[in-house]
């Protein structure tokens, strides 16, 4: 009893709010069988037949194609491939008319048929059991099949829902309730059996506790056929009342199993999978035949056909010669429809082709289908709100759009609309609503978009904000501790270890408090689901880091007694920077001359640049000198060199490079790069190690004896040696300058009188160091005392003979040639981004105005994907070529671009550090300091030089200066 | 060939706006009849004279606003308020009087607010309170039912070469107030005004409001209208007069009364179903409709006018967006209706 009452509650048809009658017009083309399609001369298969990604072509335009065979294959997991629907010569690969209400161009693939409709081989499988359900999903991906009831959505991609999902019910939709189109029922008729045989591929593959088909009850002919057809197996043939939208997806679903699809979400959601009857006859013959999707059934019908009825037309055939086949008088029709009445849409262009979706052409004379009338006012008369079957207030929704008030037309369910047209059929004032609902749709989901970039734009600026604010604060708290230490250090002469725990705390107070701040933002981000929720996160990481750092350094200072720093090797160091300065003196010096040769402007500039890389490399050899002098007297007891002046300079260069890091990571960050995490964890990593030995410059300041500057040593290890040394390279340097100054004389460069010049000065500090070469010789055996080098005097005396020489010789040739391609990728790359761009823009434009549906939109989408991977790819090919430059100026200079870029950068800022801390001595220190602070600032800005010098070297060399 | 070019659908109803007004007129035809029956030709001559004044005015403002004369006239929407103003006003009215109220209707209440379907105010009601206001002597002076003036002396009233005086007696929601209000409403007082005892209810009255009833039945049945508003509106009349009848008698009028006196027929059916000022929604039409029934109860009840179909429907007017935003229906794949003006 309780069964047969749940069956007779589980068989009840149920309703849906509003729907209509219109005149049916079926007995048109529903009174003869299925007739062959024509053979058109030319078929035109679009790439997009289908919702989703268009069709990769496999196919070359001269090449035979034998029917069946594929000659598109699906680009993406929403896609379907395209078979060649008869055999013949695939004649162009190009833009043609397709089905859109716009008329537009589209990419197709145009097969010039032969007439012999030669098959490939086919290979279908008898017990379609003995697949697996995955090889099953593949054969219908293969075949092309896409839903053939009007959306044409990738049936494989509906039939794999994965194990997680539960199918409660298939529905069959066999309604076909637009006026007019008979294909389906003609197909029910006919074909009942292989319906059957789909639909039970269908169940094999979902797996459903019901499978019902909705069949419309004024087509009694299609429900005997299938009835008699299911007889006996597990599918349940529900008729349901005549009434348009009944086809409509949710509709349906809502007829037979009561239902509602939640706004926004797909039937799946509540375990209903709905496809055609048509899809379902198309998959057995795929599975069980071994034909892939060729052709449909198409109705030709409407007052302006001859002979309307049901056709097996080949997908790609033009309309104009279906319309020939069915005998249709072009000079009698007044409208062309591809689709039903109620959403089909007009035709201008007869040549399009027929396509996967295409289930009926109506070509309607005048009197049948006539002009609409034109638009009345709206009386509010509420016929559209009774039969809208989605239940919205059309005539508000109507009001709405009108005023362009899309919130509130928002507010009224707009995007719920399925765009069905029954208001739009009763609308005594013939108002065209459902056009102005797609027009405020594509507005609304413009705006959408706009929010999205805006709000993605908005929590970009705020992480900025943040981070700046968050260094700013560090910043602060350095300086303060900074003044804090100094004050201390004046006011103590004790050699008390006074760690400035305040200014600590204060910093570390600080970076907790931006550590929570960005906490916050990226929970909020999280809550928006924002993009950049990485970005926000490696923020949170970094801050919590800094936090951590500033903490621990407070623990330290409380915890830290008089600890002294280890010693360092400061020969060893001075022996290296002696090294690089004269090696990027000496590269700087063959620039000048490249530079001179090719009557660049910055020659000049560059020139300059070689001096003051001298100047800075005699500086750091005077330095070596002193220390090797000092080395012997002060053996493994390093502390005592200077800890204090080593660990300052270390300071200045460690936070100096976190400070590039930081502007480095900031811009890669701005410009999106790729490396702008990486760029800010080793950013962070070397704030940490700022912060470290700015607490082990505490300690030893307030353990050394107040002494900055190193006492001048007792003998220097090798003046002799030194010296040759520096006469070799000045002299070259005036060799290099005097043929830098002929060239620039040759090629009548303005700057010849000055590089003449430079020249002279040159040779006059050549002289310079022969003479004190010369002196060193003549008291060899007692030791003397070193002297600084004096600025350059003018002593002229006779050039050496030691040619300039770089590092290593990059070779000029390969350097051209790069910075050529590197050029032309640009270019190119500048190309396939302006394209990308453009087609972007175009499909924003598109989605805006709104006439243009969404598989067109979707058309345009993967246009704008292509170009954008097409940008890509050239900007790849342009990055590697930048970074095999890179690795080149490894090769030549022994460090990477970034070091090189970081050592520029950070010689620069300790420069500027140290500059200012000058000026905040300049009143209240002694003189001892503020002259070992002078020393130091040369020595810094030797430094800076150099690098400044290394890095432009080497970015010229590679051709890197864009 | 030129094929045409248009959007989904390529079908629609034959039907249009004006055949959708002209429906309504037809179905004023009972009304007008018994009205004719029981109280003279000077409602045939006013409705008339209505449309003549209605055409003019609505022609000429629109030619003002430059809008397509022909287009807008076929509407029928002007002819529509001319016949129902009309039906309101006592058959005893001059020619001037009905050319000030239609005349106000169609271009003050109607096009000056941006014409058909733009119109916050039913332009009948707006005209015939124009009158009633500024003329309340002229609005009062109804026939005794029975008592029907020829056609001769109809015309002669609408020319206004006959002194309405002679002619002219009190409804029965006249004699109901009138009784009350001037304390001798007892049960006797009651039972000697013959108006008041009808067949069903006031005498003659009943016949009219079952003619519009007549009509407003095959409105619906035409789906002109849908029941929503003549049944939220009858049962928002009877249903207090019911309550307060069962109380007080003597004091309170029967409900069979009240739905079957003055405009309320009128109104349930012809009035206040104007699409274009009523609510829109299925259960804002209702509220919207029992609002308006509640209203004219309270008016003729307590109020310092006989009828109140004209105030009523004018207040509710006011409210029709508001309720229109708290009735939203239950969207398709939606758990609950949006409710307010902000999601």
């Amino acid at each position: 009893m309780i069964r047969t009452l749940f069956r007779s509650r589980s068989r009840k048809i149920y309703d849906f709010h509003g729907g209509i009658h219109p005149p049916e017009r079926k007995d048109l083309s529903n009174g003869t069988a299925i007739a062959a399609g024509p053979l058109p001369s030319q078929l035109i298969l679009p790439l997009n037949m289908h919702i989703g990604a268009p069709a990769k072509p496999l196919v070359e335009p001269g090449e035979r194609v034998l029917k069946g065979q594929m000659i598109a294959e699906p680009s993406g997991a929403v896609s379907a491939a395209i078979h060649a629907p008869t055999s013949g010569t695939v004649s162009a690969i190009g833009p043609r008319a397709i089905q859109h209400p716009s008329g537009m161009d589209a990419i197709c693939i145009v097969i010039d048929t032969d007439g012999k409709d030669e098959w490939i081989e086919r290979a279908g499988v008898a017990d379609y059991t003995e697949l697996s359900p995955g090889e099953l999903v593949d054969t219908i991906r293969h075949a092309g099949i896409a839903g053939m009831g009007g959306a044409g959505f990738p049936t494989s991609i509906k039939v794999n829902l994965g194990d997680h999902q539960r199918v409660e019910e298939l529905v069959i939709n066999a309604v076909e309730c637009e006026p007019y189109i008979t294909a389906d029922d003609r197909l029910m008729r006919e074909r009942a059996a292989e319906i059957i045989a789909g639909i039970h591929i269908l169940q094999y593959l979902l797996n459903p506790r019901r499978t019902l088909i909705g069949i419309e009850d004024n087509k009694p002919d299609a429900i005997s056929a299938i009835k008699r057809a299911c007889k006996g197996c597990d599918i349940e043939v529900r008729v349901v009342p005549t009434k348009y939208p009944s086809g409509g997806e949710k509709q349906l679903i809502q007829l037979l199993t009561g239902k509602e699809v939640k706004s926004g979400q797909l039937p799946a959601q509540v375990g209903v999978v709905c496809q055609n009857v048509g899809t379902a006859y198309a998959i057995k013959r795929a599975v069980i035949d071994g034909e892939p999707l060729l052709s449909r059934v198409t109705t030709l019908t409407g007052e302006g056909v001859r002979q309307p009825g049901n056709f097996e037309v080949l997908l790609g055939t033009p309309i104009r010669d279906l319309l020939v086949h069915g005998g249709v008088d072009p000079d009698n029709i007044g409208r062309l429809v591809m689709g039903g009445p109620m959403m089909g849409f007009t035709l201008h262009n007869p040549a399009v082709p027929v396509v996967k979706t295409t289930n009926c052409i109506i070509a309607a004379t005048l009197e049948e289908l006539p002009e609409p009338p034109p638009e009345q006012p709206c009386i509010r008369c509420g016929s559209c709100a009774d039969v809208c079957p989605a239940n919205l207030l059309p005539q508000q929704l109507y009001w709405h759009a009108k005023n362009d008030d899309l919130e509130k037309a928002q507010h009224h369910n707009l995007m719920d609309c399925i765009e069905c047209g029954a208001c739009a059929y009763v609308c005594p004032s013939h108002i065209p609503l459902v056009q102005y609902y797609r027009y405020a749709k594509a507005e609304v989901r413009q705006q959408a978009a706009d929010q999205v970039k805006a709000d993605k734009a908005r929590q970009r600026f705020e992480a900025r904000q943040a981070r700046i604010d968050a260094e700013k604060a560090e910043k602060e708290a350095r300086r303060q501790a900074r003044l804090e230490a100094n004050r201390k250090k004046k006011t103590e002469t004790a050699s008390a270890p006074t760690v400035d725990t305040a200014a600590l705390k204060q910093a570390s107070l600080e970076a907790s408090k931006a550590y929570k701040a960005a906490v916050k933002a990226a929970k909020a981000a999280e809550a928006d689901n924002a993009d950049n929720l990485d970005a926000l996160k490696a923020d949170v990481d970094r801050l919590k880091a800094i936090a951590d750092k500033a903490k621990a350094a407070v623990r330290d200072a409380k915890e830290a007694g008089p600890a002294a720093a280890p010693a360092e090797d400061i020969v060893g160091k001075l022996k290296k920077q002696v090294g690089d300065a004269s090696s990027a003196y000496k590269t700087a010096v063959k620039a000048a001359k490249d530079a001179e040769a090719n009557g660049d402007d910055n020659a000049a500039e560059l020139r300059a640049k070689a001096d003051e890389l001298k100047a800075a490399a005699d500086k750091l050899k005077a330095e070596l000198r002193d220390a090797k002098a000092n080395a012997p007297a002060t053996p493994a007891t390093a502390p005592q060199v200077d800890p204090v002046a080593d660990l300052k300079k270390q300071v200045g260069d460690v936070s100096s490079a976190y400070k590039a890091a930081v502007k480095a990571a900031k811009e890669a960050e701005e410009n999106g790069a790729d490396n702008a995490a990486e760029l800010r964890s080793q950013a962070d990593e070397l704030k940490a190690k700022a912060d470290q030995l700015k607490a082990d410059l505490r300690d030893a300041k307030a353990n050394a004896p107040a002494t900055p500057a190193p006492a001048p040593a007792a003998a220097p290890a090798d003046p002799l040696a030194d010296l040759k040394k520096k006469v070799g390279e000045v002299s070259s340097a005036y060799k290099a300058a005097v043929k830098a100054a002929k060239e620039a004389d040759e090629n009548g460069a303005d700057n010849a009188a000055e590089l003449c010049a430079e020249a002279d000065r040159l040779k006059a500090e050549a002289d310079h160091w022969k003479a004190e070469l010369r002196e060193a010789k003549a008291s060899a055996p007692a030791p003397a005392a070193p002297k600084t080098p004096p600025a350059p005097t003018d002593t002229p005396k006779a050039p050496e003979t030691e040619a300039p020489q770089a590092l290593t010789a990059v070779d000029p040739e390969v350097a051209a040639k790069r910075q050529k391609r590197l050029k032309a990728l640009k270019t190119a790359y500048n190309m396939a981004h302006k394209q990308y761009k453009e087609a972007h823009a175009a499909l924003e434009r598109g989605e805006r105005n709104g006439d243009i549906p969404a598989e067109e939109l979707n058309a345009m989408q993967q246009k704008v994907d292509k170009l954008k991977g097409k940008a890509d790819v050239a900007r790849d090919a342009l990055d590697a070529l930048v970074e095999e430059a890179k690795a080149d100026i490894r090769a030549h200079t022994g460090k990477d671009l970034k070091t090189l870029k970081l050592e520029a950068a950070r010689a620069e800022s300790a420069l500027a550090d140290k500059q200012r801390e000058l000026e905040q001595q300049r009143d209240s220190a002694s003189e001892d300091t503020l002259e070992a602070l002078s020393s130091e600032l040369q020595a810094l800005e030797a430094e800076a030089q150099i690098a400044r010098k290394a890095l432009k070297q080497a970015v010229e060399e590679q051709g890197l200066q864009d | 060939m030129a094929l045409i070019s248009s959007t989904s659908p390529h079908t629609t109803v034959s039907n249009n706006t004006g055949a959708f007004m002209r429906q309504v007129i037809y179905a004023t035809l009972p009304g007008l009849a018994v009205l004719t029956w029981q109280f003279g030709w000077g409602t045939v001559i006013n409705v008339l004279w209505a449309v003549v004044v209605a055409l003019v005015s609505e022609a000429l403002i629109l030619k003002a606003r430059g809008r397509p004369v022909a287009f807008y006239l076929k509407d029928y929407s002007a002819v529509l308020t001319a016949v129902l103003l009309a039906l309101a006003l006592p058959p005893t009215s001059p020619w001037w009087l009905t050319l000030i109220g239609v005349s106000f209707a169609i271009i003050v209440a109607k096009q000056l607010y941006g014409g058909l379907g733009m119109n916050p105010f039913n332009p009948a009601m707006v005209g015939y309170v124009l009158l009633l206001i500024s003329f309340p002597v002229a609005m009062t002076q109804w026939i005794a039912p029975g008592e029907a003036p020829s056609l001769v002396q109809s015309w002669q009233l609408f020319t206004g070469q006959l002194p309405v005086d002679g002619l002219s007696g009190a409804t029965p929601l006249d004699t109901f107030r009138t009784l009350h209000s001037s304390g001798a409403g007892n049960e006797s007082e009651l039972a000697s005004h013959g108006i008041l005892h009808g067949q069903f209810a006031g005498l003659g009255w009943e016949w009219v409001n079952l003619a519009f009833l007549l009509g407003g039945l095959y409105l619906i049945s035409r789906k002109i209208i849908t029941w929503h508003i003549p049944v939220g509106f009858l049962a928002g009349l009877a249903l207090p007069a019911l309550v307060a009848w069962l109380i007080d008698p003597v004091r309170f009028a029967d409900p069979m009364f009240q739905i079957l006196s003055g405009g309320a027929m009128l109104g349930a059916f012809f009035i206040a179903t104007d699409p274009v000022s009523a609510a829109t929604s299925r259960s804002g039409r209702l509220i919207y409709a029992a609002l308006i029934g509640v209203l004219i109860w309270v008016i003729r009840s307590f109020g310092g006018y006989p009828d109140a179909v004209a105030f009523s429907v004018l207040l509710l007017n006011l409210c029709a967006p508001f309720i229109d935003y708290y009735t939203q229906p239950r969207t398709y794949g939606h758990d609950k209706p949006n409710r307010g003006t902000q999601s």
